[in-house]
């Protein structure tokens, strides 16, 4: 298991170096000047070389690739062109909102979307079926961004008075503050990646909140996420059921099964017991396919539900072309899709011994 | 290449087989959900082509004696006579909303069919060389491939429109380099599996040049996958590239584009909600359509592929 481990980490590496390579070469081959941007359209000559000369500009790609990858291996994400901060602080602020997003999303999308496609394929061609089939059609093909705005229309406007309001923007209610842990902790002084993972911690309101026993900030986060989880959710949900259903459908015509029914095991047992363990892989594998639609879509939806993530931030600084940013960004985006696509290889020698013993 | 070898069988009594072709396109028309996806899409094709015969107004001129962002007036539904009849409203800028909707089909379907297209025909390449000439060349052009296909698509787009600039163009540019993969891949398996297969070697062997050989024996075989594939890629593309112009690094205004319709009026949505409503709906019908007709081509191209019940 350890060495199937080793081996898929290895194949990690290149496409995570090749990821960089692309998206580096591309933010800087643009035609738009980054210094006429940032020291406005007037910028002199020297200026813009002495400019350049600081952010290592005037070097060829090659170098300051090598250079950022060096730097990159230290932690070092380079300097944000526009807040003059270091583009890690910025990552550690934003990325706990996305995650967190990203999470409870994947969570809905998963519960809801195996039990409507176990119900769907036990009652094949029922109205339940043709309904959940027709809705996961249409799930799949509605845009993300565009039913974010309509559910905070339902439940912050239709459904104002009543109990089921739900806010349609920000983080948390105003008047709820929650502590730094770094100060909660007396830990100030860190620096390097004890800092950043402090900064990380303190950044997830979930965790904060449960950590300093402030439980109506946990509930209030809670209650803010329930909307762009839903929104980011849905496409997820709707592949996943229709995946669940036709895996489901597959196992239930072989051998096996049939004979489990024939020795007489109830049908829940047949079901859950024999059918779905061989009906998981495919599911866990587009659950897997499915983070790239849901780190999209987080980045969508956080634009329309103004929350402080991953998504505003990287399109602000496309827009201001802040490249260490955007070029930081990218990094974790591409961390993060190639660490859930190791734990699903993970999970299918777990689902299927065979992987393993190859 | 399965479906080739039963064809060949059949030439001595063609009137009793049809051709593999038309009994694709016999079973797609019975398929229940492509009937769906086929009649949305022809609607919708007719309301492009007849755009400017349906719209009452210019979609981009602003209208005079109105209210901005006024609700819908329908005259059948109760609006007075005594007012112009502006089905979707008005928006922000006081245009009529209708005439930018029916407008905005035109682009995205311009905006699918064009966007793929290239994508297939640039992928095609890629994966036919790669898979004819093997060796060194194959494994280097599909690691690439690889390293596309290891993000995802619509933030790797993003980050391309974030080089490219903002705007139409390049963000169909982004968004096609970004889909490339996908066909380069079909298309190299295909190549991959038949150009051993003995009908092609006895071509080879009769001295047909590699070009014969590609086009004429090896890469009709790609066909099916593609169309299937295609299909579902419009109904991508038309998403992401309203994404994108929400966003605001696609159109530009004052460009009637479903998405940069949704971007602009978002903070309409608590005071004058049709106008996110709509163009919301007009992206999912058309979405729906390319996605139900992409499963209907699946299901009556490659029967070995279709899903039990569906």
């Amino acid at each position: 298991m350890l060495q199937f481990i080793a081996r898929r980490l290895i194949l990690v590496i290149p496409v995570l170096i090749g990821i960089l390579f692309v998206t580096f070469v591309m933010t800087r081959s643009v035609k738009a000047d980054p210094c006429f941007v940032m020291l406005g359209e007037r910028a002199t000559q020297e200026k813009c070389d002495d400019f350049k000369k600081r952010y290592g500009l005037d070097q060829p790609i090659i170098i300051q690739f090598i250079k950022y990858m060096g730097n990159m291996a230290r932690g070092d994400f380079g300097t944000s062109i526009r807040y003059s901060r270091p583009v890690v602080d910025i990552i550690a602020e934003r990325v706990p909102m996305t995650f967190e997003l990203a999470m409870f999303a994947m969570l809905f999308a998963t519960i809801a979307g195996v039990i409507l496609g176990v119900i769907s394929a036990l009652r094949r061609n029922s109205a339940a079926d043709v309904v959940t089939m027709v809705g996961a059609n249409i799930g799949v093909s509605m845009p993300v961004f565009w039913l974010g705005l309509m559910l905070a229309y339902v439940f912050a406007l239709l459904l104002k008075n009543t109990p089921l309001y739900i806010p349609p923007s920000g983080r948390l209610s105003s008047g709820i503050d929650l502590p730094q842990l770094a100060a909660y902790w007396h830990l100030q002084n860190l620096s390097g990646a004890g800092k950043f993972f402090i900064d990380l911690l303190s950044h997830s309101v979930i965790f904060t909140s449960i950590v300093t026993g402030n439980f109506r900030a946990t509930r209030d986060a809670l209650w803010h996420l329930i909307l762009p989880a839903i929104a980011v959710g849905t496409i997820p949900l709707a592949v996943i059921a229709r995946m669940t259903r036709s895996s489901l459908l597959e196992v239930m015509n072989q051998d096996y099964v049939r004979t489990a029914k024939a020795k007489g095991l109830p049908n829940r047992m047949v079901v859950f017991k024999h059918a779905m363990r061989n009906a998981w892989i495919p599911i866990v594998t587009i659950i897997g396919l499915e983070t790239g639609a849901l780190l999209a879509g987080a980045v969508l939806t956080e634009t329309v539900f103004a929350l402080p993530g991953v998504g505003t931030q990287l399109i602000s600084s496309i827009l201001a072309r802040d490249y260490p940013v955007v070029q930081g960004f990218v990094v974790v985006i591409a961390i993060i899709f190639v660490t859930v696509n190791l734990l699903v290889d993970l999970s299918y020698a777990y689902l299927d011994p065979r992987i393993r013993l190859e | 290449m399965v479906n080739e070898i039963p064809s060949l069988i059949a030439q001595p009594a063609p009137e009793t087989r049809k051709s593999p072709f038309m009994e694709a396109m016999r079973r797609l028309l019975h398929h229940r959900s492509a009937q769906v996806g086929l009649i949305i899409l022809g609607f919708l094709i007719l309301v492009a082509i007849f755009a400017g015969v349906i719209a009452p107004f210019n979609p981009i001129k602003p209208l005079t004696g109105v209210v901005r962002r006024s609700p819908p007036c329908i005259h059948i539904l109760g609006c007075p006579a005594s007012q112009p009849q502006h089905i979707m409203g008005i928006d922000s800028n006081n245009r009529d909303f209708f005439s930018r909707v029916i407008y905005g089909s035109r682009l995205s379907l311009i905006i699918g069919i064009v966007t793929v297209s290239g994508a297939i025909l640039i992928g095609a390449v890629i994966g036919a060389v790669a898979g004819f000439m093997g060796g060194w060349l194959d494994t280097s052009m599909m690691r690439v491939m690889d390293v596309f296909l290891a993000f995802p698509g619509l933030l790797l787009a993003l980050a391309i429109v974030a080089a490219l600039g903002p705007g139409l163009v390049n963000a169909l540019i982004a968004i096609g380099l970004v889909s490339i993969p996908v066909y380069a891949r079909i298309v190299r398996a295909s190549v991959l599996s038949t150009k051993d297969m003995e009908y092609v070697q006895a071509s080879r062997a009769l001295g047909a040049s590699n070009g014969h050989l590609l086009f004429s024996r090896v890469l009709p075989n790609a066909f099916t996958p593609l169309m299937v594939r295609a299909t579902l890629g419009i109904a991508v593309v038309i998403l992401d590239a309203a994404a994108l112009s929400f966003l605001g690094l696609g159109a530009e205004k004052p460009t009637p584009e479903w998405g940069l319709m949704l971007g602009e009026e978002r903070n309409s949505v608590f005071n004058a909600p049709h106008l996110v409503f709509f163009p919301g709906i007009a992206i999912m019908i058309t979405v729906l359509a390319f996605n139900l007709i992409g499963d209907g081509l699946r299901d009556a191209l490659d029967p070995r592929l279709s899903q039990p019940g569906s």
